[in-house]
């Protein structure tokens, strides 16, 4: 049951006399007039849904924030029901079609049989009548004119609605190409046999065979690229099946499970052990360890607690919890992502606004060049030349086929856009994926994004006669109570390696020097060369160890336990662990990589070193980083720049493909023209593997329907007729046809088994 | 060259200047939005074609399109503001809204996904 949002009615959704959809949210309605009073003001209506986040505004102020109220399957609640309300129109469709493709194959088989009446089977009734065969032919033409008048209006209606509402509009499609030649067929046939006379000598032979079956092969391609369209747009499938179907909330303090679309914002929900997240919140009560790897690509589970955020769609592992709902519906990451890839698919490649531009030619001159055909036959013909005429321009209106030409681009678009988000991309849009396709600059952020981001301890160098775990854990003890990254990571470190970390029984931090600590009742030094000094501990003996790491990159600490140096520990920024490999996968694919940092040149060129970069730009200021991208483009280069986000934003918008890296929050999202959910860089070496892959697919299936077009309508227009005597039967023209846009949906859906070298199975991140 | 065929050719040549002229050469003439509650609001039947298939509205007021796509065909299925970057998925037999605030002038152009369907909203 759901209620009337005009008079509160409760009613089924099944029966409800209208529906809207606005902001996301489908309303159902008892009687068209609701409907109507909602129409004039969705969103005084609306409201009561829109509470959470009320200062949203119905209608966004500029073309470049524009708000799409529409029902699409992306932005709604119940992302699921408009999809699979898609999927079913569509098999409708394909079912419909498959009807019409049947009836129309029974009546083209006698048809055919009819229309060749030099072929034996014809003779064998004469057996019988003997004289009569000339009336009987006549008569099963007749009978033919009739039975192809039902395959006309029922199996090729659409080409006929399709064509003269086309036609009302001033302009002509598919359908009208398809509507005149096989009407054309029809007509010609009718007249040639009631009023041969007119005609010229032995040219009055009626085709009705022609109008039979081309109908019947167009509708059986249309029904095939029904088919293999729904394929190309799984990968939307695959992310809305992510989300969960439905939640245990509170109401009224007793827990109700309710359908997912049904949360509001502000509700308290409540997640068990094994529960998916419904939608996206802050818990307030309860721990528990959550895996978000199907939204971050994080593959361990993240302990979260009170104040932690929750993301829908991601699985709770063991603990209990609950949570304040803070987004549901259209604004939860997982919609919001489903959003972002919709869009993108249903967005223009700059190569398809080209195309646009030659279909609204198309049609029309495939119209006057079938006139042409038709006098230069009926002209300069041999004779019979107004048989030929006719058939030769009824030929060509069939063969030719705008939508494979139209289609090309698209249906690649969509298969490459939803590849990439099966793999963590996020590919904004059409125009994105064609400038990545182009790239042969990569600018690559250092810290988060080749690197982990944050410090860990990398070496424990004991001087002699120490052991290594013993340093460390008076290193780490004596470090415990600070707060500074490097102190923690040390203490982080030592843990990981099983080591006991104590508290340390007195402790002083020295600013910028290091810490002073007690530790089991000795004196604990760890710090740099100044908290030495100052300290008077004799480090000469460590010196070499501590300008190797330092030459490496690493920050290096001395530790003294009661004024004696007994060791140095080393923490850095550590590299994530494939982006050694991203990187050799880019460079491979013909792509300079660049490292640009704000870190100073010896730890840059360190880690550099480490991953096979050469070029390195490090000391930039943060508000420089776009004025060298700005400086590299300037050299006439396509530059790519990875960044996590947030202080690279300007440079991710200056660089001519932006790929943010790391999270799956809605400001990365918004920041860049590519979004890698995972924080590994093979996303971005992925990206550019999908979209060269896309961009080459797109221009074969191009370039295929361009050559078929223009190599097919000559022919069809007779141009070999002269040379070798070949002339192209409408029948074959019409499967031709046919063929050709299901090529264009087969070719893109190639795209599906697209494998690429940045990924290797194990490391596929499931989206 | 005999009265039948002149007569022919006469038909074909003339054909052929009729298409230019009205798939090409025509202009059409643009429908005015009719204003509620402070929205200028149109309905448009999507069946082969929009219609209206140019809407003229003011600069700085929103707009509401209300898509209604009346034929299974699937070339309709989608209609996209390229321009706007706004793109909607029509349903059969549903009312889609699609909803902007244009602020300058221009033309704002809207089609089907493969371009054959078209139509545009004029800023005045």
């Amino acid at each position: 049951m759901v209620k009337d949002p005009i008079c509160g009615m409760e009613i089924e959704p099944e029966a409800a006399a209208a529906r809207r959809s606005h902001m996301g949210h489908t309303f159902y309605f008892c009687s068209t007039q609701c409907a109507d009073t909602f129409d004039a003001d969705p969103h005084k209506y609306a409201h009561p849904v829109m509470d959470g986040n009320g200062t949203k505004s119905a209608i966004a102020s500029a073309p470049t924030a524009v708000e799409s109220s529409c029902c699409q399957s992306t932005d709604s609640v119940a992302a699921e029901e408009p999809v699979d309300e898609e999927t079913a129109a569509h098999e409708r469709e394909y079912k419909s079609l498959m009807r019409k493709f049947w009836f129309a194959a029974a009546i083209s088989i006698p048809v055919m049989l009819v229309a060749y009446p030099e072929l034996p089977w014809l003779y064998l009734p004469n057996l019988f009548v003997g004289e009569a065969s000339e009336t009987l032919i006549q008569t099963l033409f007749i009978l033919s004119a009739i039975v192809t008048l039902p395959v006309m209006a029922y199996s090729g209606r659409q080409f006929f609605t399709g064509g003269w509402a086309a036609f009302k509009h001033h302009s002509a499609d598919m359908n009208t190409l398809i509507a005149l030649g096989t009407s054309a067929a029809w007509i010609y046939s009718t007249v040639a046999l009631i009023i041969p006379s007119i005609f010229p000598e032995g040219t009055a032979t009626p085709f009705y065979d022609v109008t039979a079956v081309v109908i019947a092969l167009v509708v059986l391609g249309q029904a095939l690229e029904v088919r293999a369209k729904g394929q190309t747009s799984q990968a939307i499938r695959k992310l809305i099946d992510l989300q969960a179907k439905t939640a245990r909330v509170l109401r009224d303090g007793r827990e109700v499970e309710i359908p997912v679309e049904e949360v509001l914002v502000g509700d308290v929900v409540v997640v068990r052990p094994g529960d998916k997240i419904p939608v996206d919140g802050e818990i307030i009560d309860g721990r528990s360890a959550i895996d978000e790897s199907m939204v971050t690509g994080e593959s361990m589970p993240i302990d979260k607690a009170i104040g932690d955020e929750v993301i829908g769609a991601t699985v709770n592992t063991t603990g209990s919890f609950k949570f304040k709902a803070t987004k549901v519906g259209k604004d939860t990451a997982l919609a919001q992502i489903v959003k972002m890839v919709q869009d993108a698919m249903d967005s223009k490649a700059p190569i398809a606004r080209l195309v646009d531009q030659v279909s609204h030619y198309f049609v029309p001159t495939v119209m006057i060049i079938s006139i042409l055909t038709f006098l230069a036959w009926y002209n300069f013909g041999p004779s019979q030349a107004l048989a030929f005429a006719v058939v030769t321009a009824v030929t060509v209106l069939i063969i030719a086929c705008p939508c494979a030409v139209g289609m090309a681009v698209p249906m690649s678009l969509v298969a490459g856009v939803g590849k990439g988000a099966e793999h963590g991309v996020l590919i904004r849009n059409g125009e994105a994926l064609q400038t990545a396709s182009k790239l042969d600059v990569v600018v690559l952020d250092k810290t988060g994004t080749i690197t982990k981001g944050k410090p860990e301890l990398t070496d424990t160098v004991p001087a002699s006669g120490f052991a290594a775990a013993t340093l460390l854990h008076f290193a780490a003890s004596a470090d415990h109570l600070s707060e500074h990254p490097l102190a923690q990571a040390i203490v982080t470190g030592a843990q990981d390696q099983g080591i006991e970390v104590g508290e340390p029984d007195e402790f002083d931090a020295v600013p910028g020097h290091g810490v002073e600590a007690v530790v089991d009742g000795r004196q604990v030094l760890v710090g740099n060369i100044k908290l030495m000094r100052r300290y008077q501990v004799e480090t000469s003996r460590l010196e070499a160890d501590v300008k190797r790491l330092q030459s490496e990159g690493k920050t290096a600490m001395y530790v003294a336990v009661d004024g004696h140096a007994v060791g140095v520990v080393a923490v850095a920024d550590t590299i994530k662990e494939d982006s050694v490999q991203a990187i050799q996968v880019m460079q491979e694919l013909g792509l300079e990589v660049i490292m640009l940092t704000g870190d100073n040149e010896r730890t840059a060129k360190a880690i550099a070193r480490q991953v096979g970069i050469e070029r390195v730009l490090a000391e930039v200021l943060p508000e420089d980083k776009a004025k060298e991208v700005h400086m590299l483009k300037q050299d006439g280069r396509k530059v790519g720049m990875v960044g996590d986000g947030i202080n690279d934003a300007p440079a991710l918008v200056e660089a001519d493909v932006g790929f943010a890296i790391g999270t799956g929050t809605d400001v990365a999202i918004e920041a860049a023209d590519i979004t890698l959910m995972s924080g590994s860089l093979k996303g971005v070496a992925y990206a550019i593997e999908i979209s060269r892959a896309t961009m080459r697919n797109a221009k074969q299936s191009l370039a295929g329907a361009f050559g078929y077009n223009s190599l097919g309508i000559p022919i069809a227009a007779g141009i070999l007729f002269p040379f070798f005597g070949i002339l192209l039967s409408p029948i074959l023209a019409g499967a031709a046809m046919a063929a050709s846009s299901i090529t264009v949906v087969s070719n893109a859906n190639r795209l599906r088994f697209f494998k690429a070298k940045s990924f290797t199975e194990t490391a596929e991140v499931t989206a | 060259m005999n009265i039948a065929q002149i007569i022919v050719n006469v038909t074909g040549i003339t054909l052929i200047a009729l298409i230019v002229w009205y798939f090409w050469l025509y202009r059409k003439e643009g429908v005015q939005v009719t204003e509620v509650g402070g929205v200028q609001q149109v309905q448009i039947k999507v069946k082969g074609g929009y219609d209206p298939d140019v809407i003229v509205v003011k600069r700085g007021k929103p707009v509401r399109l209300l898509f209604n796509r009346q034929e299974a065909a699937m070339c309709s299925e989608m209609v996209i503001f390229d321009k706007i970057d706004q793109s909607a998925k029509l349903p059969e037999g549903e009312t889609v809204a699609v909803e902007f605030t244009p602020d300058q002038k221009g033309e704002i152009p809207f089609q089907c996904q493969m371009g054959m369907l078209r139509g545009k909203v004029v800023v005045a």
